[in-house]
C-alpha cells in the first residue's frame, strides 16, 4: 500500500489529488499518517507513531488506521502496490 | 523588445451559458509579451456579449452565417480586410470550419491572411460520425458508435448496443438513453436542432477528463494541458475545472495530434473508465471555452497558434502547472441602444 507520490497536502490539512483533480480536507491525525504514509512507513510503524504522539491505544489506534486506510482508497488516495 | 503589432479577426464571441472559446482565446492573446494584438470581432449575432467587450475587442464585424457558403464569407472578409488590414483569423466555431478551411488557401494567397487550421481531410477524420474509425487509424480506444438518419434505426439496434447508450447530434448535443423509447425521443429532438446524421454512442461509465491541445501540422504535439471538470452546467458546460496532472493522457494526446498531423488548436474529450482505460469520446477541432486555463497553466496555446500562423517558429511546452483552477462567472454589461443599432444596422461596431 502507498498514497500517490504526487499528492500535494498544506499544513492545514487540505489535499489535492492531481491525477484525479480531487480536493479533500483532513484533520490534524490524518495529515500524521499521509505524511508517514508518504515516508513509506509500513502500517505497524504508523501506529507505533500515533501511539506515541496522540491518546489513543494500540488495539483502537490498529482499528481506526484500517477505517482511514479503507477511505483513503476508496477516494483513490491509497493504492495496492500492484496498482 | 517591442511587441509585434498584428490584427486578428476572431470568432466565438458568444460568451454565453455555453460559451465560444473566442473571448479566451483573445484574452490569451492580450496577455501575450511577443504580440501587441489588434482584435476584430466576427460576430454572427447581435446578442453576442463579445461584440460589447470593448476592453478585448477592439472592433467587431458581423459575417454571414456558415449556411450562406464561402462565397459571401470571402466578401465580406475582403470588405473588412480593406479597412482593418487583416494578418490572420482565429475561427472557433465547428460549424464555419469547414468554409474557413476552404477559404484558407485564396485568404493567404490573395490577402495574405494567415490562418493556421486542420486540411479539410483531417477535419473530416475526427468527425463525430468516423470517431471510432479515427481511433482504430490513431491507436485510441473509442467507443463503438454508428451513425443512423431517422429514428425508427433504433429498433435495428438492438444486436449491436446494449442500454443505455448515448445519442449524439452531429455538431453538438448528447444525452444518455435507457430505453429505446428514451432514444427515439433523444433521437427526435436532436436532429430537430442540428439535423441528421445522429451518432448512437456505447455508454462507458467512468469519469470526464478533457485535454486542450495544439498541433504543429507536422506531427508534433507543441502543447496539452488535461483538465477535470469539478462544476458543470445543466448543459453539460464546464463552469468550473482543475488541471490535471496525467502522463498516460498527454502521451495518448501527444499519439493522437502526432498521428493525425493535427495543425491548429483542438480539444480531446475522453472517458476513464471504471478499470482506468481512457476512451476518445469527442476530437473538436477548436480550441476549448476553457483554454485560457492553458494561460494559467504556463502554455499560452492561441498565442503558439498565432506564431505557427504567422511563420514564427514554436518550441513544444515541455511543462505545465497541474492544480490550476477556472471558475467562471456570470457578469451583467450595460450597453448603449446606440451602440446595440449600430451593430443590428450597419454590423459593425
Amino acid at each position: 500500500m502507498y498514497v500517490n507520490k504526487n499528492l500535494a497536502i498544506s499544513d492545514t490539512g487540505f489535499i489535492f489529488n492531481p491525477s484525479t483533480g480531487d480536493s479533500f480536507s483532513t484533520n490534524e491525525v490524518g495529515k500524521f499518517i499521509i505524511d508517514l504514509l508518504k515516508q513509506k512507513k509500513s502500517k505497524e510503524e504508523i501506529i507505533s507513531q500515533i501511539v506515541l504522539h496522540f491518546n489513543v491505544d494500540k488495539v483502537n489506534a490498529d482499528k481506526d488506521l484500517s477505517d482511514f486506510f479503507a477511505m483513503l482508497k476508496s477516494y483513490q488516495l491509497m493504492l495496492d502496490e500492484n496498482e | 523588445m517591442s511587441k509585434k503589432k498584428v490584427v486578428v479577426g476572431v470568432t466565438g464571441l458568444n460568451n454565453i451559458d455555453s460559451p465560444g472559446p473566442g473571448i479566451p482565446v483573445i484574452r490569451a492573446l492580450k496577455d501575450s509579451e511577443y504580440f501587441d494584438v489588434r482584435i476584430i470581432g466576427l460576430s454572427y449575432e447581435t446578442l453576442e456579449p463579445g461584440i460589447y467587450m470593448h476592453d478585448l475587442v477592439d472592433k467587431t464585424y458581423q459575417i454571414p452565417m456558415p449556411s450562406a457558403g464561402t462565397s459571401s464569407l470571402l466578401e465580406r472578409i475582403q470588405y473588412i480586410h480593406s479597412i482593418e488590414k487583416l494578418d490572420c483569423i482565429i475561427p472557433n466555431f465547428d460549424a464555419e470550419l469547414h468554409n474557413f478551411i476552404k477559404l484558407s488557401p485564396t485568404l493567404k494567397k490573395d490577402y495574405q491572411i494567415a490562418t493556421f487550421l486542420p486540411e479539410l481531410e483531417q477535419f473530416e477524420s475526427r468527425h463525430k460520425s468516423v470517431l471510432f474509425e479515427f481511433g482504430e487509424k490513431n491507436d485510441v480506444k473509442v467507443p463503438f458508435a454508428k451513425m443512423i438518419f431517422s429514428p425508427s434505426e433504433i429498433y435495428q439496434l438492438e444486436d449491436k448496443f446494449t442500454y443505455p447508450l448515448v445519442v449524439k447530434g452531429k455538431y453538438y448535443d448528447a444525452s444518455i438513453a435507457s430505453t429505446p423509447e428514451q432514444a427515439v425521443s433523444y433521437v427526435n429532438k436532436i436532429s430537430a436542432k442540428w439535423g441528421y446524421p445522429i451518432i448512437i454512442q456505447e455508454f462507458v461509465s467512468g469519469n470526464e477528463v478533457n485535454v486542450t491541445a495544439i498541433g504543429d501540422g507536422k506531427g508534433k504535439c507543441i502543447g496539452a494541458i488535461p483538465m477535470r471538470k469539478l462544476y458543470i452546467t445543466d448543459k453539460g458546460k464546464a463552469w468550473a475545472g482543475v488541471s490535471l496532472e496525467d502522463n498516460q493522457l498527454i502521451e495518448i494526446a501527444n499519439r493522437v495530434i502526432a498521428n493525425s498531423k493535427w495543425r491548429g488548436g483542438c480539444e480531446l474529450e475522453f472517458i476513464k473508465s471504471n478499470k482506468g482505460e481512457y476512451y476518445l469520446l469527442e476530437m473538436n477541432p477548436r480550441f476549448p471555452a476553457w483554454v485560457y486555463l492553458s494561460v494559467g497553466c504556463g502554455q499560452n496555446h492561441p498565442e503558439a497558434l498565432l506564431k505557427m500562423a504567422l511563420g514564427i517558429d514554436v518550441k513544444a511546452f515541455e511543462s505545465y502547472e497541474s492544480g490550476k483552477l477556472f471558475i467562471r462567472y456570470a457578469y451583467d454589461q450595460i450597453v448603449s441602444l446606440s451602440e446595440f443599432e449600430k451593430i443590428s444596422t450597419f454590423g459593425e461596431l
